[in-house]
Protein backbone atom coordinates (compact mmCIF):
# COMPACT_ATOMS: atom_id res chain seq x y z
CA UNK A 1 0.00 0.00 0.00
CA UNK A 2 1.44 3.45 -0.89
CA UNK A 3 2.50 5.76 1.90
CA UNK A 4 -0.16 8.44 1.54
CA UNK A 5 0.35 11.87 3.12
CA UNK A 6 -1.50 12.23 6.42
CA UNK A 7 -4.69 14.20 6.16
CA UNK A 8 -4.46 17.43 8.11
CA UNK A 9 -6.64 20.44 8.66
CA UNK A 10 -5.34 23.89 7.67
CA UNK A 11 -6.03 26.72 10.11
CA UNK A 12 -6.19 30.24 8.72
CA UNK A 13 -6.31 33.02 11.32
CA UNK A 14 -7.19 36.52 10.21
CA UNK A 15 -4.55 37.78 12.65
CA UNK A 16 -6.19 41.26 12.60
CA UNK A 17 -3.48 43.29 14.30
CA UNK A 18 -5.66 46.27 15.19
CA UNK A 19 -8.38 44.34 17.06
CA UNK A 20 -8.30 42.35 20.29
CA UNK A 21 -10.37 39.70 18.51
CA UNK A 22 -7.55 39.35 15.97
CA UNK A 23 -5.19 38.53 18.82
CA UNK A 24 -7.72 35.98 20.07
CA UNK A 25 -7.57 34.24 16.66
CA UNK A 26 -3.78 34.00 16.82
CA UNK A 27 -3.68 32.79 20.40
CA UNK A 28 -6.40 30.19 19.77
CA UNK A 29 -4.72 28.82 16.64
CA UNK A 30 -1.36 28.56 18.38
CA UNK A 31 -2.94 26.62 21.23
CA UNK A 32 -4.45 24.12 18.79
CA UNK A 33 -1.16 23.78 16.90
CA UNK A 34 1.00 23.44 20.00
CA UNK A 35 -1.21 21.64 22.49
CA UNK A 36 -4.65 20.46 21.43
CA UNK A 37 -4.16 18.94 17.95
CA UNK A 38 -0.46 19.25 16.99
CA UNK A 39 -0.50 16.13 14.81
CA UNK A 40 -3.65 17.04 12.93
CA UNK A 41 -3.29 20.72 12.07
CA UNK A 42 -1.06 23.14 10.20
CA UNK A 43 -1.31 26.91 9.95
CA UNK A 44 -1.60 28.77 6.66
CA UNK A 45 -0.29 32.34 6.62
CA UNK A 46 -3.08 34.62 5.38
CA UNK A 47 -0.96 37.36 3.75
CA UNK A 48 1.21 34.76 2.04
CA UNK A 49 -1.95 33.07 0.88
CA UNK A 50 -3.20 36.36 -0.53
CA UNK A 51 0.17 37.24 -2.04
CA UNK A 52 0.01 34.11 -4.17
CA UNK A 53 1.82 31.56 -2.03
CA UNK A 54 1.19 28.51 -4.21
CA UNK A 55 1.97 26.05 -1.41
CA UNK A 56 -0.66 27.63 0.82
CA UNK A 57 -3.25 27.80 -1.94
CA UNK A 58 -2.66 24.23 -3.09
CA UNK A 59 -3.02 22.94 0.47
CA UNK A 60 -6.35 24.71 0.86
CA UNK A 61 -7.58 23.28 -2.45
CA UNK A 62 -6.91 19.70 -1.42
CA UNK A 63 -7.29 19.64 2.37
CA UNK A 64 -10.06 20.91 4.64
CA UNK A 65 -9.53 24.31 6.21
CA UNK A 66 -10.97 26.24 9.13
CA UNK A 67 -11.03 30.03 8.81
CA UNK A 68 -10.85 31.87 12.13
CA UNK A 69 -11.84 35.51 11.77
CA UNK A 70 -11.80 38.26 14.35
CA UNK A 71 -14.61 40.36 12.92
CA UNK A 72 -17.52 40.32 10.50
CA UNK A 73 -15.31 41.39 7.59
CA UNK A 74 -14.24 37.72 7.53
CA UNK A 75 -10.96 38.26 5.66
CA UNK A 76 -9.68 34.73 6.28
CA UNK A 77 -12.86 33.00 5.11
CA UNK A 78 -13.33 35.22 2.05
CA UNK A 79 -9.69 34.92 0.99
CA UNK A 80 -9.71 31.16 1.33
CA UNK A 81 -12.86 30.85 -0.75
CA UNK A 82 -11.63 33.32 -3.35
CA UNK A 83 -8.23 31.76 -3.94
CA UNK A 84 -8.70 28.08 -3.11
CA UNK A 85 -11.90 26.52 -1.88
CA UNK A 86 -14.67 27.27 0.55
CA UNK A 87 -13.45 26.64 4.11
CA UNK A 88 -14.92 23.52 5.68
CA UNK A 89 -15.73 25.54 8.80
CA UNK A 90 -15.63 29.19 9.77
CA UNK A 91 -15.50 30.87 13.16
CA UNK A 92 -16.10 34.58 13.81
CA UNK A 93 -14.70 35.57 17.19
CA UNK A 94 -16.68 38.83 17.54
CA UNK A 95 -19.89 36.81 17.17
CA UNK A 96 -18.77 34.22 19.73
CA UNK A 97 -17.71 36.96 22.09
CA UNK A 98 -21.24 38.37 22.07
CA UNK A 99 -22.88 34.96 22.47
CA UNK A 100 -20.62 34.09 25.38
CA UNK A 101 -21.05 37.49 27.07
CA UNK A 102 -17.40 38.47 27.15
CA UNK A 103 -17.23 42.25 27.59
CA UNK A 104 -13.72 43.58 28.19
CA UNK A 105 -11.17 41.20 26.67
CA UNK A 106 -8.16 43.52 26.78
CA UNK A 107 -6.36 45.06 23.84
CA UNK A 108 -4.88 43.83 20.58
CA UNK A 109 -1.47 44.05 22.23
CA UNK A 110 -2.36 42.35 25.50
CA UNK A 111 -5.41 40.25 26.15
CA UNK A 112 -6.64 40.29 29.72
CA UNK A 113 -7.65 37.11 31.58
CA UNK A 114 -11.12 37.16 30.00
CA UNK A 115 -9.57 37.52 26.55
CA UNK A 116 -7.33 34.53 27.24
CA UNK A 117 -10.35 32.50 28.37
CA UNK A 118 -12.16 33.45 25.17
CA UNK A 119 -9.11 32.31 23.17
CA UNK A 120 -9.16 29.00 25.06
CA UNK A 121 -12.82 28.53 24.16
CA UNK A 122 -12.14 29.32 20.51
CA UNK A 123 -9.24 26.83 20.57
CA UNK A 124 -11.55 24.13 21.92
CA UNK A 125 -14.02 24.88 19.18
CA UNK A 126 -11.30 24.63 16.53
CA UNK A 127 -10.17 21.31 17.99
CA UNK A 128 -13.75 19.98 17.90
CA UNK A 129 -14.15 21.09 14.29
CA UNK A 130 -10.84 19.43 13.45
CA UNK A 131 -12.10 16.16 14.92
CA UNK A 132 -15.33 16.47 12.97
CA UNK A 133 -13.49 17.09 9.70
CA UNK A 134 -11.12 14.19 10.30
CA UNK A 135 -14.05 12.04 11.42
CA UNK A 136 -12.57 11.43 14.84
CA UNK A 137 -14.43 11.05 18.12
CA UNK A 138 -15.47 14.50 19.20
CA UNK A 139 -13.10 16.17 21.66
CA UNK A 140 -13.95 18.20 24.70
CA UNK A 141 -15.63 21.49 23.85
CA UNK A 142 -16.80 24.48 25.78
CA UNK A 143 -20.47 24.30 26.64
CA UNK A 144 -22.60 26.46 24.39
CA UNK A 145 -19.92 26.99 21.78
CA UNK A 146 -20.95 26.09 18.27
CA UNK A 147 -19.49 26.25 14.84
CA UNK A 148 -20.43 28.80 12.22
CA UNK A 149 -20.02 26.82 9.07
CA UNK B 1 -0.94 68.33 11.01
CA UNK B 2 0.92 65.31 9.70
CA UNK B 3 -1.23 62.45 8.45
CA UNK B 4 -0.72 59.40 10.64
CA UNK B 5 1.76 56.93 9.24
CA UNK B 6 0.40 53.44 8.76
CA UNK B 7 2.42 50.73 10.50
CA UNK B 8 1.84 47.30 9.01
CA UNK B 9 3.40 44.32 10.74
CA UNK B 10 3.83 40.75 9.57
CA UNK B 11 0.74 38.61 10.23
CA UNK B 12 2.62 35.35 10.52
CA UNK B 13 1.92 33.11 13.47
CA UNK B 14 4.49 30.43 12.81
CA UNK B 15 7.74 32.04 13.91
CA UNK B 16 9.14 34.19 16.72
CA UNK B 17 10.42 36.84 14.32
CA UNK B 18 6.89 37.39 13.03
CA UNK B 19 5.68 37.80 16.60
CA UNK B 20 8.55 40.23 17.25
CA UNK B 21 7.54 42.23 14.17
CA UNK B 22 3.99 42.52 15.50
CA UNK B 23 5.15 43.47 18.99
CA UNK B 24 7.45 46.09 17.44
CA UNK B 25 4.43 47.63 15.72
CA UNK B 26 2.61 47.89 19.05
CA UNK B 27 5.63 49.42 20.78
CA UNK B 28 5.99 51.97 17.99
CA UNK B 29 2.30 52.89 17.66
CA UNK B 30 1.38 52.77 21.35
CA UNK B 31 4.54 53.71 23.27
CA UNK B 32 7.04 55.54 21.08
CA UNK B 33 5.06 57.53 18.49
CA UNK B 34 1.35 57.21 19.35
CA UNK B 35 0.44 60.61 17.88
CA UNK B 36 2.03 59.98 14.53
CA UNK B 37 1.38 56.34 13.74
CA UNK B 38 -1.45 53.85 13.58
CA UNK B 39 -1.53 50.10 13.08
CA UNK B 40 -3.15 48.80 9.92
CA UNK B 41 -4.04 45.11 9.58
CA UNK B 42 -2.23 43.39 6.74
CA UNK B 43 -5.10 40.98 6.03
CA UNK B 44 -7.54 43.83 5.43
CA UNK B 45 -5.04 45.65 3.27
CA UNK B 46 -4.23 42.78 0.95
CA UNK B 47 -7.84 41.68 0.71
CA UNK B 48 -8.60 45.14 -0.68
CA UNK B 49 -10.75 46.60 2.11
CA UNK B 50 -11.62 50.07 0.80
CA UNK B 51 -11.30 51.94 4.10
CA UNK B 52 -7.91 50.36 4.78
CA UNK B 53 -6.63 51.09 1.29
CA UNK B 54 -7.68 54.72 1.61
CA UNK B 55 -5.71 54.93 4.86
CA UNK B 56 -2.46 54.12 3.07
CA UNK B 57 -3.05 55.39 -0.49
CA UNK B 58 -0.51 57.98 -1.49
CA UNK B 59 0.88 58.35 2.03
CA UNK B 60 3.89 57.02 3.88
CA UNK B 61 3.87 53.71 5.69
CA UNK B 62 6.20 51.45 7.60
CA UNK B 63 6.28 47.72 6.94
CA UNK B 64 7.70 45.55 9.70
CA UNK B 65 8.41 42.10 8.32
CA UNK B 66 9.46 38.94 10.08
CA UNK B 67 10.85 36.97 7.15
CA UNK B 68 12.36 37.46 3.72
CA UNK B 69 9.03 37.00 1.95
CA UNK B 70 8.28 40.57 3.14
CA UNK B 71 4.49 40.21 2.92
CA UNK B 72 3.87 43.50 4.73
CA UNK B 73 6.09 45.53 2.40
CA UNK B 74 4.65 43.84 -0.69
CA UNK B 75 1.12 44.33 0.57
CA UNK B 76 1.73 48.05 1.06
CA UNK B 77 3.37 48.44 -2.34
CA UNK B 78 0.50 46.71 -4.12
CA UNK B 79 -2.02 48.91 -2.28
CA UNK B 80 -0.63 52.08 -3.84
CA UNK B 81 1.18 53.40 -0.79
CA UNK B 82 3.18 56.51 -1.67
CA UNK B 83 6.31 55.70 0.28
CA UNK B 84 7.05 52.34 1.91
CA UNK B 85 9.77 52.26 4.55
CA UNK B 86 10.89 48.77 5.47
CA UNK B 87 12.05 47.30 8.74
CA UNK B 88 13.20 43.70 8.47
CA UNK B 89 13.32 42.05 11.86
CA UNK B 90 15.65 39.40 10.43
CA UNK B 91 18.14 42.22 9.74
CA UNK B 92 17.54 43.99 13.05
CA UNK B 93 18.55 40.84 14.91
CA UNK B 94 21.91 40.86 13.09
CA UNK B 95 22.57 44.29 14.59
CA UNK B 96 21.76 42.96 18.06
CA UNK B 97 23.79 39.82 18.27
CA UNK B 98 23.19 37.56 21.22
CA UNK B 99 19.41 37.94 21.22
CA UNK B 100 17.60 34.61 21.06
CA UNK B 101 13.91 35.31 20.57
CA UNK B 102 11.56 32.46 21.38
CA UNK B 103 7.82 31.98 21.56
CA UNK B 104 4.99 33.16 19.35
CA UNK B 105 1.97 33.59 21.60
CA UNK B 106 4.18 34.99 24.34
CA UNK B 107 7.60 36.25 23.32
CA UNK B 108 10.48 35.69 25.72
CA UNK B 109 12.57 38.60 27.07
CA UNK B 110 14.95 38.53 24.10
CA UNK B 111 11.98 38.62 21.75
CA UNK B 112 10.65 41.70 23.51
CA UNK B 113 14.11 43.33 23.37
CA UNK B 114 14.29 42.62 19.65
CA UNK B 115 10.82 44.13 19.18
CA UNK B 116 11.90 47.24 21.09
CA UNK B 117 15.01 47.58 18.91
CA UNK B 118 12.93 47.28 15.73
CA UNK B 119 10.41 49.80 17.09
CA UNK B 120 13.19 52.28 17.83
CA UNK B 121 14.31 52.01 14.21
CA UNK B 122 10.69 52.69 13.30
CA UNK B 123 10.60 55.78 15.51
CA UNK B 124 13.66 57.11 13.73
CA UNK B 125 11.93 56.62 10.39
CA UNK B 126 8.85 58.46 11.68
CA UNK B 127 11.01 61.40 12.76
CA UNK B 128 12.75 61.51 9.39
CA UNK B 129 9.44 61.49 7.57
CA UNK B 130 8.20 64.32 9.79
CA UNK B 131 11.37 66.28 9.00
CA UNK B 132 10.86 65.76 5.28
CA UNK B 133 7.30 67.02 5.58
CA UNK B 134 8.41 70.14 7.39
CA UNK B 135 11.08 70.82 4.76
CA UNK B 136 8.59 70.41 1.91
Amino acid sequence: MPDLPKKKVGLIACSGEELAEGTVTRRAVRKVLETLRPEDTVTLCLPLFLAGGEGERAFARHYPTIAIDGCAKRCAALATEKYSAKPAATIVVSQLRKEMDFEDIGTARRLNEAGKRLADSVAELIAAETDRLLKRPRGKTHGGVRSYS
Amino acid sequence: MMRKIAVVPCSGIGKSLGAAAREAAYVLAEDLRPDRTKIVALGLLVLGDEETRRAVAGGAAIAIDGCKLECAAKGLESAGTGKVKKIAVFDVIRRHRGLKPKGVTDLNEDGLRLARAAAEEGAQIVDELAGEEEDA
